[in-house]
Order: structure tokens, then C-alpha cells, then sequence
């Protein structure tokens, strides 16, 4: 007994921080409809913030805690507010979480652009003494950092109960959320009480992220991620609208987490990866069995019927001439880029250009299954990976040849997609991302480092195949696989799935009032997605002749999404525009002088504007680009599309990926 | 045999009762009404035909079949077409293109073996009957224009083409008129006259306008509070005293 209490006592305080920051989740969803995955990233901001003016600018403690937690943290959420949430509170709420998403990969690194590089951070606590011991009844023990995050947050779940008691903010917070207009029409002022909500839930991602960060070794937004997907199980048991809920959530994980860590012997396979997989796998099982998760509410606005549709896309069908032109154009850029690489280019550009061509053959996956599914998947590098240890894996144990092996691979990566997709399907919209997270970070954590899959401490190396072993060669190979595939996702496009996928994306209620059983073609759509990730996750293997896990994190899933989304989600070119940008942007950056960091703050920002533009910016600035030349071509060279705007449309179209009912 | 039979049908929402054991039937190409004023249960009742909505007792029978509990695409299959009260089509689709994906819906074809090799573009069938039902609705000029610049009048069309392309024996209608004129009404009407004079089908309307109700449907339901109050046929049923007085709100 006495065992079982000081393992329940040991996992108080990291359920106290799961649950500051689970709160914070419900906070924001309940009063935005924007399921905030950059409140990690806020929680990062002020744990460095503190250190930097608590450490290196020698503030005491208790200014820099007050300066961190209760002025720059509100500030950070306001400014959030200001400058994209509340713009976007008539967006799907996928546009909301692919925003909050871009936030998530870009903030941490504006943070070390800004303060320096992450390593460089030490931890720093903000109890009186850091290493002190409490007991309680002569037992039971905790430090002053354990004490520090209890105490703070009774203080911080009491005074936002008395909040909501009490003060009539509460209520108003909740009527935005059920419409934002409507309420304005009430006469009160929803952006000030969405500006209050998303100042209050900073201050509270703030405060978990100073109290986090002593019980970390050091600073690192990749733990603060953790933390957050950590966090979405207890929102998640909370069905995201329960703040009591969701603080007894942060409790019991947090405890769980201790017993299981406690119980089980500390050397086995089990303990060793079953304690950081918790979170994730409850996540998991709470996304597939908790009830009422699935019927639980998305917002939508009541008003939202009575918006007008977005504007139609620019010049859709464009003159004979300037489709030549361009088609002409693109194909003189690629031919001319092919001969330069094949004969002048040095090996570190062949080298680059076939990490752009692979990574293309990646993006298509996401062309699949957000352009042409509107889906967004968080777990494509995942897939991508089961593509690669699948090959190297059978090459090594059964010496088939790598060709044939890669498709192997691919159809592995379709059926563990497949697989996936049954029970993910079935929650649809924004809940649907977040398991596609879970599995991606259970993937990292729990099988990843294994020997059958990864090759453990040492990775499995792949040859490449015989007659492509040269780099040029190879690059030769991977531009056929990338055609192959290209055409592939364009015949799919044009036949029945692709026709299918857009009718269950433009309205699934009439789609499926024809007759469309949604639940078939979407996992089709998921098969041929993580089968296309796969075949470029091998590819990538074989390129590098080495399967790491690193190579496939959950992280640049996350990354590959900002990035395909930011520039043209719904094209081939838009997949190789990506897959070129991967490969070149770093280049770039190189060449100007700055830090690699602003590649992620470019796409993350970037992302931001999914909600107004879902075929992406570079796609939209295009269409603007060609329509404006159009208008200058004499008249006999013009298209349809260059005379006259369209009618603005009486029909209330809903916003392509925001089908999620 | 009646060709819809929905049996005590009854829905409960948290304690309140939307539905109270209502019943009715529609015949093989016959047109029937549905009225009653705001928060009668109207769309409730469309929702529990169509699946969208399980009942909590009573059955629906669809030719000789129970569906009660048959998801929202099998009932399409077995011959139930429907329209929006709220437009639902299909953003940056072609007018052609959501009839031929309905057609190609309807006749359960696709295979994905066919579209990895190129081979699942319409074929002159499915082009030809897509034509037809162009013709039928008058919609040949806007066939390859895409859906959002078409008027709320003609997306409703739309609606209806693409409901039919799935050769439905029944096709419920949900307000059709709601957010029309007067004249697009009446035009609305007439098509829908005509769609039914040449394909047979039979006719389950919801409607508000009763002026639209009394030019299209031969029979009446109507209901109030979840309850049917009357039925029979059009000018009886609007003629009578309790149906003027609950929907009309008209003193005898």
C-alpha cells in the first residue's frame, strides 16, 4: 500500500502539467473551435523566455515567473488571436488545426533564430529551492520542483473556476462559441471575449511550460510536443469540453504513468517503451472507444449557411495559347534541369536533386489523401518508414532483389494504411488528424527502435538496385518512379475514386444520398496514400543505402503536411513543387546566410493560410499570375476564362475540406 | 403494396419528442405533400426515411423491405433519390460531371483496377443518359459550367438530376422552394410536373408554400408537434378547419 501510494504521488505532478495544458486545449477549443496544436510551442516560448531573462539576464524570480507567465504568455496568445485566429473562425475546423499545426512547426524555431539554439538552454525551476524534499506522512516524498507544479496549479484550476462561477466572462465565452454572430448580435463583443479566452489559455500553456521544463534534462521543443500530444489524451478524455474532465484526465494519465513505470520491472522491453508510449496509445484507445467523442459537437456556425461561397478559383480554364505556353515552358525548365544534372552538375547537386525527386514521390501521398481526399493525415513519414524498414528489412533477411522489394514495401505501407484507416474513419475531421498523431508517435516510440524493424542501435543498410548503383543512374530511377507515380495519382483523379472523393469532399450527405459508401472509397483513399508514402520512404532508404528511424519522425510528418499544404495541396505539380522546395529552400537559405531554422518558419507561417486559400498560395498566386498575362494577350489568344467574371454564386457551397459532419 | 411505408415512426430528442408515432405511405409514382408549420417534425421524419436519423421505434418499409437500419447509400441503391433544403453540391465539379458521378454510383462499375488504367472515363451510355436528363431539366446550356455560378433556382435542378440519375423509384424532395421567387417557383413546379410525367416516379414533397404544394401534390399529410393532424387529399386536407387553424393560423 505503502508502495502504491508513493508511485500515486510520484505521477501527481506530471499529471498536474498534462492537465494545465489539456485544460488549455478545452479552453481554446471551446471558445474558437481551433484545436490548438501550437500550444506546445507556446509552452516552449516561455520556458525559454524565462531561462533567458531569468539566467542570463539575471532577473530574480518571482519578476522574470510574473513577467513570463502573466504578461508575455497572454501577450503571445493575444497576438494569436489577433493576427490569424479570429479570421479564421468561420474556417473548417481542419483549416484551424492545419493553422494551429503551422504554428507548431514554426514558433519553436522563431524562438531560436531569436534566443539561440535550443542546446544551448539549461533548466531552471522556480520553487525556493529546487532540490528541497517535502514529506507527507513521514512517506511520502516530492522536490521542490514536484511541489512548485502542485501548488501552482490548485492556484491556477481554483482561480479559473472561481472565473467561471462568478464572473459573466464565462458565460459569454461560451455563446461565441456556438456562433460568434449570433452573439455580436446580442450585443456583446466576441472579439474581446475570444481575445480574453485565447490570453487565458496562453497564460495557462506558459505556466506548463516553465513548471515543465526542470523535469527535463533540457530544453527542447520536441519535448514540449510531446507534452502536447501527451495532453490531447486527457482533452481527448474530456471529449474537449469538460475542464474538470480534462483536469482529472491530466491526474489519472499522469498517475498511470508513475504506477506502470513503478510496477513494472525497469529493465524490460515493456517498461522501457511502454511509459513513453502511454500517452500516445491512450489517445489512441480513447479516439477509437471513449463514447461520445465521436458524436462530439464540430462547430459550426449556425450563420455560416448564409456566407457567401469562396470566391471561385481564378482562370480555371484558360486560353489554348497560355496552356501551351506554360506547358512549353515547364517542360523547356525540366528537360534543361535533367541535362545539366546528367552531365555538368557536381554530385552534391545530382545528390540534392534526387532527394527533391524522392521526397515528390512522398508529397504525392499527401496530394492523395488531403488534396484529393480532404483528409489531412499526420502520419505520412510514418508511412514513408514502413515503406523503408519493410524493404531493407526483406532485402536483408530474404536477399530478393531491391526493385521488386520496393513495391513489397509500398503494398506493406497500403495495408498497414488500410489497417489504420478502418477505426480512423470512423471519427472523422479533426479527430482523424489527431489519431493519425498517436500513431505516428507510438510508431516512433514503440516500434521504431526495435530490432525487426529498424535494426535498433544499428540501422539496416539497403544496396541499391543493380545498374542504378551510380548517382546519376539513380537519380535516372527515381525520376521514372516519380513519373510512374505521377500518372497514377492523375488517373485516379480522373476515374471513379477520384470523382467519388470529390463528391464526398464537396458535401458527404449528398454524396452519400447517391449511393457512395464513404467509408469504402476513403480507406481505398488511405491504401493508395500510404502506399505512394511508402514507395517513396523505400526509395529514400535505398538512396541513403541506410533505414534510420530518424529519417521518418513523427516531426517531419508533421512538416511534410505545412509544407505540401502551404504550396499546392491538390496537384501532381503542386507534390513536385513541394519535393523541390524541400530540397532547395535549405540550399537557399544557405546561400543568403541565415539559419536553416527559417525553412520551418517560412512553410509554418505559410500554413496559415490553408483556410483562405486550400489549393494552396503558390497554386493561387499562380492562377492570380496567369489570369493577369491573359488579360494582356490580343483576344484571339484568349481563353474562356479571361472574359468576364463569373456570376458571384447564389449557392452556399461548403468549404472543400471542411466536409467533416 | 405501398411503395414507402413508414410505420409509428417515433424520435426523442434528450426528453422532448419530435416525432410521436407517425405514420403514412406513398404509392408506386404517386405525389405526396408533407406540410405543417416550423418545428413540426417535418425534417425530422425526412431524416429518419433517409437514415440520416434512427428512429427510436417504429419501421420504415421500402418496396416490401425493411430499411429501418440500412445505412444512408443502401437505401439510395435500393431506389430513395433526395434533394437539399440547404444546397449540397459539389464544389469545382462540372453540371455533367455530378450527374455522371451519380450514374457511375448507380451502376456500381468502378473498379479501381479501371482508373489505375485509365479506363474509367463516362462511356457513351452513361454520356447519353446524362444528356437526357440534361435535356429533360433544361440544363444543356450550363452543362460544362462549373456548379458555383449557377443561380440557386437551377443548382436546385441540379439536385434533382442528380437524384435522378440514380433511377429512384421515390424522390423526397426537401423544401425545394425555399430561397426561390415566385416565378422560380412555378418554373420549379412545371420541371418537376414534367420529370414526373416522363420517368414515373413517385413524389414525397416537404414543402412550406402551399401554393407550390397545391399545384404539385395529389395528396396531403400534415403534421403538428410531431403528430399527423390530417390527411387525405390536397384540397380536402387545405380546405379543412384544424389544418387552417394550426398551419395557417387562420380563426374558424
Amino acid at each position: 500500500m505503502t508502495e502504491f501510494l508513493t508511485y500515486v504521488i510520484q505521477g501527481i505532478p506530471y499529471g498536474c502539467v498534462f492537465a494545465l495544458v489539456a485544460i488549455g486545449l478545452v479552453l481554446t477549443y471551446k471558445t474558437s473551435g481551433v484545436f490548438n496544436l501550437a500550444f506546445g510551442a507556446q509552452a516552449f516560448v516561455a520556458a525559454a523566455v524565462y531561462y533567458d531573462v531569468h539566467v542570463r539576464h539575471g532577473w530574480s524570480r518571482w519578476p522574470a515567473l510574473a513577467f513570463v507567465v502573466l504578461l508575455l504568455s497572454p501577450a503571445l496568445g493575444l497576438l494569436l488571436d489577433v493576427a490569424i485566429f479570429r479570421h479564421l473562425r468561420t474556417a473548417s475546423p481542419i483549416a484551424k488545426l492545419v493553422a494551429s499545426l503551422g504554428l507548431l512547426v514554426a514558433v519553436p524555431q522563431i524562438v531560436t533564430i531569436w534566443l539561440g539554439q535550443a542546446s544551448t538552454f539549461g533548466v531552471v525551476g522556480i520553487w525556493w529551492d529546487d532540490n528541497a524534499l517535502y514529506r507527507f506522512g513521514g512517506k511520502y516524498v516530492l522536490d521542490g520542483k514536484q511541489m512548485a507544479i502542485v501548488v501552482s496549479t490548485v492556484v491556477a484550476v481554483v482561480l479559473l473556476g472561481l472565473l467561471f462561477r462568478f464572473a459573466p466572462i464565462g458565460l459569454r465565452m461560451r455563446a461565441v462559441v456556438e456562433s460568434p454572430r449570433m452573439t455580436e448580435l446580442a450585443g456583446v463583443n466576441s472579439d474581446r471575449v475570444s481575445a480574453f479566452s485565447w490570453m487565458l489559455s496562453s497564460l495557462f500553456a506558459g505556466l506548463a511550460g516553465v513548471l515543465l521544463a526542470p523535469l527535463y534534462a533540457s530544453l527542447a521543443p520536441q519535448n514540449f510536443t510531446a507534452l502536447l500530444i501527451a495532453a490531447i489524451a486527457a482533452a481527448a478524455f474530456a471529449r474537449l469540453t469538460s475542464i474538470p474532465m480534462a483536469l482529472l484526465g491530466g491526474l489519472l494519465l499522469g498517475v498511470i504513468q508513475a504506477l506502470l513505470s513503478g510496477y513494472l520491472p525497469p529493465a524490460s522491453v515493456i517498461a522501457q517503451s511502454l511509459k513513453p508510449t502511454l500517452p500516445f496509445a491512450a489517445l489512441f484507445l480513447l479516439l477509437l472507444f471513449w463514447p461520445g467523442l465521436r458524436s462530439a459537437v464540430q462547430n459550426r456556425d449556425p450563420l455560416s449557411g448564409i456566407d457567401p461561397p469562396p470566391s471561385p478559383p481564378v482562370a480555371a480554364s484558360r486560353g489554348k495559347f497560355l496552356t501551351n505556353a506554360t506547358r512549353i515552358f515547364g517542360t523547356v525548365v525540366v528537360v534543361g534541369a535533367l541535362a545539366w544534372l546528367l552531365t555538368g552538375a557536381t554530385s552534391y547537386w545530382v545528390g540534392i536533386a534526387t532527394t527533391a525527386v524522392v521526397l515528390s514521390v512522398v508529397f504525392l501521398s499527401i496530394t492523395v489523401i488531403t488534396g484529393m481526399a480532404g483528409q489531412v493525415s499526420l502520419c505520412q513519414a510514418t508511412f514513408a518508414g514502413v515503406g523503408a524498414f519493410s524493404t531493407a528489412q526483406i532485402v536483408k533477411v530474404f536477399g530478393l532483389s531491391v526493385l521488386p522489394t520496393m513495391l513489397i514495401g509500398a503494398l506493406v505501407a497500403a495495408f498497414v494504411g488500410a489497417l489504420l484507416a478502418v477505426p480512423m474513419l470512423r471519427l472523422g475531421g479533426i479527430f482523424l488528424s489527431l489519431g493519425t498523431l498517436a500513431f505516428a508517435v507510438m510508431f516512433d516510440t514503440l516500434l521504431a527502435p526495435l530490432g525487426w524493424v529498424s535494426g535498433g542501435a544499428r540501422p539496416v543498410r539497403v544496396p541499391r538496385p543493380i545498374g542504378f548503383v551510380d548517382d546519376r543512374s539513380f537519380l535516372i530511377l527515381c525520376v521514372i518512379v516519380l513519373v510512374i507515380v505521377s500518372v497514377f495519382v492523375i488517373f485516379i483523379r480522373r476515374g471513379t475514386t477520384g470523382h467519388f472523393l470529390h463528391a464526398l469532399r464537396g458535401s458527404e450527405t449528398a454524396a452519400r444520398s447517391i449511393g457512395i459508401n464513404p467509408t469504402r472509397v476513403r480507406i481505398l483513399a488511405f491504401a493508395v496514400s500510404a502506399g505512394i508514402a511508402g514507395l517513396g520512404g523505400g526509395l529514400l532508404a535505398v538512396q541513403k543505402n541506410i533505414a534510420t528511424k530518424e529519417d521518418y519522425s513523427y516531426f517531419l510528418s508533421l512538416f511534410f503536411v505545412v509544407l505540401v499544404v502551404t504550396l499546392m495541396p491538390s496537384t501532381v505539380e503542386g507534390a513536385i513543387n513541394a519535393g523541390v522546395g524541400f530540397a532547395l529552400v535549405p540550399e537557399v537559405l544557405k546561400l543568403v546566410g541565415v539559419s536553416a531554422s527559417w525553412q520551418f518558419v517560412l512553410f509554418g507561417l505559410g500554413a496559415i493560410t490553408y483556410a483562405r486559400h486550400p489549393e494552396g498560395v503558390l497554386e493561387f498566386q499562380k492562377r492570380k499570375s496567369l489570369a493577369a498575362i491573359e488579360k494582356r494577350l490580343p483576344e484571339r489568344w484568349r481563353g474562356p476564362g479571361a472574359n468576364p467574371p463569373a456570376p458571384a454564386s447564389a449557392l452556399a457551397v461548403p468549404e472543400p475540406a471542411g466536409s467533416v459532419d | 403494396m405501398a411503395l414507402l411505408e413508414a410505420v409509428d415512426i417515433t424520435k426523442r430528442f434528450s426528453g422532448i419528442t419530435a416525432l410521436d408515432a407517425v405514420s403514412m405511405q406513398v404509392d408506386d409514382g404517386e405525389s405526396v405533400g408533407l406540410i405543417g408549420p416550423n418545428g413540426a417534425g417535418k425534417t425530422t421524419f425526412f431524416n429518419c426515411l433517409l437514415g440520416l436519423l434512427r428512429p427510436d421505434g417504429g419501421a420504415v418499409n421500402f418496396a416490401g423491405k425493411n430499411i429501418t437500419r440500412t445505412p444512408v447509400y443502401r437505401r439510395s441503391q435500393a431506389g430513395i433519390g433526395r434533394t437539399f433544403q440547404r444546397m449540397e453540391l459539389f464544389a469545382g465539379m462540372t453540371v455533367r460531371d455530378h450527374l455522371l458521378v451519380a450514374e457511375r454510383s448507380r451502376l456500381g462499375t468502378g473498379r479501381f483496377w479501371k482508373d489505375v488504367l485509365n479506363l474509367s472515363a463516362p462511356s457513351a451510355e452513361e454520356q447519353s443518359r446524362a444528356a437526357a436528363t440534361l435535356g429533360l431539366l433544361q440544363l444543356d446550356d450550363v452543362a460544362d459550367a462549373p456548379i458555383e455560378s449557377l443561380s440557386l433556382g437551377r443548382g436546385r435542378l441540379v439536385e434533382v438530376g442528380r437524384a435522378l440519375m440514380t433511377e429512384p423509384r421515390l424522390l423526397l424532395l426537401d423544401e425545394p422552394s425555399s430561397g426561390l421567387d415566385a416565378s422560380e417557383t412555378a418554373a420549379l413546379a412545371d420541371t418537376l410536373r414534367a420529370v414526373q410525367a416522363e420517368r414515373g416516379t413517385a413524389v414525397l414533397l416537404v414543402e412550406h408554400d402551399v401554393e407550390f404544394v397545391r399545384r404539385f401534390s395529389a395528396r396531403l399529410y400534415v403534421l403538428d408537434f410531431g403528430t399527423l393532424i390530417a390527411s387525405g387529399s390536397t384540397h380536402e386536407v387545405l380546405d379543412s378547419s384544424e389544418v387552417r387553424r394550426a398551419y395557417l393560423g387562420e380563426t374558424v
